[in-house]
C-alpha cells in the first residue's frame, strides 16, 4: 500500500504550508472582487511578491523585513492596475493580464542575479506545549508566524466584511456601485483601498513561496499559483472561510501528489504534476454548473463606474 | 481639476493614434529602463527597433527572421482579436499552441520515416485539430456548465506545458539518441519539414497561412454575417440575444477559430524554426499575442503590423543580449509596458480631458 509510508500529521502540516500562498493570493483577491473590481494580475503581483521580498530579505538578512518589502512591492504593482482601470476607465480583463505580463517579465529582470541563493530561514513560532500533543501537535503547531497570521486574516477578513461599517460600504460598493454613489459613497476611493490589499496579500503570498515553501527565488515560479487563486475565489463563493476550506483542500492535493511522486507511484511525475490544475478545473465546474443557484457574485464585478454628473 | 468627461462618440483619431504613441512613450521609459541598468539608452534602441533591418551587418541574418518571429504571432492574435470581439477571452492560446505542436508533430513522428507529399498536409490538419480541441475544453464547460473561459484556457495552458514534458521524456522521446530528452529533428524529415520557401526571405508555410488568415478574418468581419453577430455581441450583448445571435454557439465558434489558428501556429514553428518537440518548445507566443491583438485594435491588418513589430523586439532583444549582455527578460518588460502603455492612452478614445476650475467642479 503507497500511501502507507505517508504520516498522517505530516501530511497535514505540509497541506497548511503548501496551501498559506494562495490563500493569502485568495482572500485578497476576494476583497477585491467584493468591492466589484476583478483584478486579474494576481498572478503578477505574486511573483513581484515573491521576487522583491526575496530580494530584500537576502540583503537584510531578515525574512520579516522582506515580507514587508513583498506587500510593499505587490501594492505597488497593484496601483498601477488602479490606476488604468479606476482613474483611466481601461477594461479591467486586459488591465490585469498586462500587470502579469509585465509583472513576469521586471521579476525575471530584477531576481536575475538572485537565482540559487539560499535566503534566511525563518523561524517557527515556538509554541511549547502546543506542539508536543501527540499527532495535533505535530500536524497543527509546528508551523511558522505566517500560517497562522493568514488564518487570522481569513477571520479578520470575515469579521470586516460581515460586521464593520466600512465593510458594509465595500460591498455596497461591490453590489451597485451606482446606488452607493448615490448614497455619497466614495465608490473609486473603496476601489482602489481594496485593490491595494489585494495587492499586498498576492505579494505576501508570493514571498511565502519563495521564503518559506520553495524557499529559493528561480524564474516564473508561481506556476499558476495566481490563476489558481482566482479560482478558489470563485469556489469559495466570495466566502472568506469558504476560501480557506478551499485552500487546505487544494494543498492537500499538492501535497499529496507531491508524496505520490516521492513514493515512486507508477505514474510520470508529469501527469501527476498538472493534477493540481486539473482538479482546479474540475472544481470550477461543479461550482458554476448548479442552474439556477446564484453564485453569490457580486453585482458589479468587472464593471467599470464613471460618475456622469 | 482634471475631470474625465465622456466622448458622444469614441475619437477615431485616438484609437489609430494611441498605439503610435505607445511604441513611442515604451521606447522612453524602456530607454531610461537601460540607462538604469547602465547600458546607453540609445544604442539599446537602436540595437532593438532598427538594427535588425536597417544595419548591414545584422539585417542579412535578421530580415528573414522578422517574418519567421511575426508569423506566429499574427496567426495566433487574429483568432484571438475575434474572441475579443464579442467579449469572448481566450487567454490559453499557448496551451493551444503546445498541443497544436504535438498532434503535428504526432502525425510527422508516426509516418517517420515514409516519404510522401500527403505528409505535411496531414500535419497541418492535425495541428489546427489539436489547437481546435484543446480550445474546445474551455468553450465546453464554459457552454455546459457556465465556467470561466478565462481562467479555465490559462489553466490548461499549465496542463499542456506538462504534457510538452511528458512527451519529450516519453512517448515522443527520439530512439536514436539515448538519454536526450526530445523528439527527432524533424527538419531533417523532409516529408515533414516546414522548409523555407524562398532563400533568405524568412517565408515558410507558416507565413502564408498567417496572410490567409489575415485576409479571411478581415473578410469575414466585414463581409459576413458571422462576423456582424460578433460585432453585435461584444458591443450590445442584449440586443444580439434579441436578434436571434445565441452566445453559446459564438463562444464555441470564437474559440474554435483561436484555438484551431494557435494550433496551426505551434505545428509551423515545431516543423521549422523550432524544429522538435522539447521541454522547452513553448515560447510565450500565445501569450505575446495577446499585446499584439490589442494593439493591432483588433482588426486584422493593424494586427499585421503589430505581430511585425513585436516580432521585431524578440530579435533586437536577442541582438542586444548578444551585443550588450542585456537580459534577456528586459525585452518581456518591454512588451508589458507596451500593453500598459497602450491601455493607459485608450481613454482618450472613449473620454476627453477637461479642466475645471477648483471649486466649480
Amino acid at each position: 500500500m503507497i500511501l502507507g509510508s505517508i504520516n498522517p500529521a505530516v501530511l497535514m502540516a505540509a497541506l497548511m504550508v503548501a496551501a498559506t500562498p494562495i490563500l493569502l493570493a485568495a482572500i485578497g483577491e476576494l476583497v477585491v472582487e467584493k468591492s466589484g473590481v476583478l483584478n486579474l494580475g494576481v498572478e503578477g503581483m505574486m511573483i513581484m511578491g515573491a521576487c522583491v521580498g526575496f530580494i530584500i530579505a537576502v540583503n537584510t538578512g531578515s525574512p520579516f523585513i522582506g515580507f514587508i518589502g513583498a506587500a510593499l512591492g505587490g501594492m505597488a504593482l497593484s496601483l498601477l492596475f488602479a490606476l488604468l482601470t479606476q482613474a483611466l476607465m481601461t477594461n479591467q480583463v486586459a488591465s490585469g493580464l498586462a500587470l502579469t505580463l509585465f509583472g513576469l517579465g521586471l521579476t525575471a529582470l530584477l531576481g536575475q542575479r538572485y537565482v540559487g541563493i539560499t535566503p534566511p530561514r525563518t523561524p517557527k513560532l515556538d509554541l511549547g506545549f502546543l506542539s508536543d500533543i501527540p499527532f495535533l501537535g505535530r500536524a497543527l503547531f509546528t508551523h511558522d508566524i505566517v500560517v497562522y497570521l493568514t488564518i487570522a486574516l481569513v477571520g479578520a477578513v470575515w469579521w470586516f466584511l460581515k460586521y464593520s461599517r466600512a465593510g458594509m460600504i465595500l460591498r455596497a460598493v461591490g453590489e451597485n456601485h451606482d446606488a452607493a454613489h448615490a448614497l455619497g459613497y466614495h465608490v473609486k476611493r473603496v476601489r482602489v483601498l481594496a485593490i491595494m490589499f489585494g495587492g499586498a496579500c498576492a505579494g505576501l503570498g508570493g514571498a511565502y513561496l519563495s521564503l518559506i515553501r520553495v524557499p529559493q527565488w528561480t524564474e516564473g515560479m508561481t506556476v499558476g499559483a495566481g490563476w489558481i487563486a482566482l479560482a478558489l475565489v470563485v469556489f469559495a463563493s466570495w466566502r472568506p472561510w469558504r476560501a480557506m476550506a478551499g485552500a487546505y483542500l487544494f494543498g492537500g492535493i499538492v501535497v499529496l501528489q507531491l508524496n505520490l511522486q516521492a513514493a515512486g507511484v507508477r505514474i510520470p511525475v508529469e501527469y501527476l504534476s498538472m493534477s493540481p490544475y486539473l482538479i482546479t478545473i474540475l472544481v470550477l465546474v461543479i461550482i458554476s454548473s448548479g442552474k439556477g443557484r446564484s453564485l453569490n457574485a457580486p453585482g458589479s464585478l468587472n464593471k467599470p463606474f464613471h460618475a456622469s454628473s | 481639476m482634471i475631470r474625465l468627461e465622456k466622448r458622444k462618440e469614441p475619437s477615431k483619431f485616438w484609437r489609430i493614434a494611441n498605439p503610435f504613441l505607445a511604441v513611442a512613450l515604451t521606447m522612453l521609459a524602456g530607454g531610461i529602463m537601460f540607462a538604469m541598468l547602465g547600458k546607453d539608452p540609445f544604442v539599446a534602441i537602436r540595437l532593438i527597433f532598427f538594427d535588425p533591418i536597417f544595419s548591414e551587418t545584422f539585417a542579412s541574418y535578421s530580415r528573414p527572421q522578422l517574418l519567421i518571429k511575426s508569423a506566429p504571432l499574427i496567426l495566433i492574435a487574429v483568432g484571438l482579436a475575434i474572441g475579443f470581439k464579442a467579449n469572448v477571452w481566450n487567454i490559453g492560446a499557448e496551451g493551444q499552441y503546445i498541443i497544436g505542436a504535438l498532434f503535428g508533430a504526432g502525425v510527422a513522428l508516426a509516418f517517420f520515416p515514409a516519404p510522401g507529399w500527403y505528409i505535411f498536409p496531414l500535419m497541418v490538419l492535425a495541428g489546427a485539430f489539436g489547437g481546435f480541441l484543446w480550445a474546445m475544453i474551455p468553450a465546453i464547460l464554459k457552454t455546459r456548465f457556465n465556467t470561466n473561459e478565462i481562467l479555465v484556457s490559462l489553466l490548461l495552458v499549465y496542463v499542456a506545458e506538462r504534457i510538452l514534458a511528458a512527451m519529450s521524456l516519453g512517448l515522443m522521446r527520439n530512439p536514436d539518441i539515448a538519454g536526450f530528452p526530445g523528439s527527432r529533428d524533424l527538419r531533417r524529415y523532409e516529408a515533414a519539414h516546414n522548409a523555407e520557401l524562398f532563400a533568405n526571405t524568412g517565408i515558410h508555410w507558416g507565413v502564408v497561412a498567417a496572410l490567409i488568415a489575415v485576409i479571411f478574418a478581415y473578410a469575414m468581419m466585414t463581409r459576413h454575417m458571422l462576423g456582424f453577430h460578433i460585432q453585435l455581441a461584444g458591443q450590445a450583448p442584449r440586443a444580439a440575444r434579441f436578434g436571434g445571435v445565441s452566445p453559446a454557439r459564438l463562444v464555441v465558434v470564437c474559440l474554435g477559430i483561436s484555438g484551431a489558428l494557435a494550433g496551426l501556429a505551434g505545428m509551423f514553428e515545431v516543423s521549422g524554426p523550432g524544429g522538435q518537440v522539447r521541454i522547452e518548445f513553448a515560447s510565450g507566443y500565445g501569450f505575446t499575442a495577446i499585446i499584439v491583438a490589442f494593439l493591432g485594435r483588433l482588426n486584422p491588418f493593424g494586427i499585421v503590423l503589430a505581430g511585425l513589430l513585436l516580432g521585431l523586439t524578440y530579435i533586437g532583444g536577442e541582438l542586444s543580449q548578444m551585443m550588450l549582455q542585456l537580459p534577456g527578460a528586459a525585452i518581456q518588460v518591454f512588451q508589458g509596458m507596451l500593453l500598459f502603455f497602450l491601455l493607459a492612452l485608450d481613454f482618450q478614445t472613449n473620454y476627453r480631458l477637461r479642466l475645471t476650475r477648483g471649486a466649480s467642479a
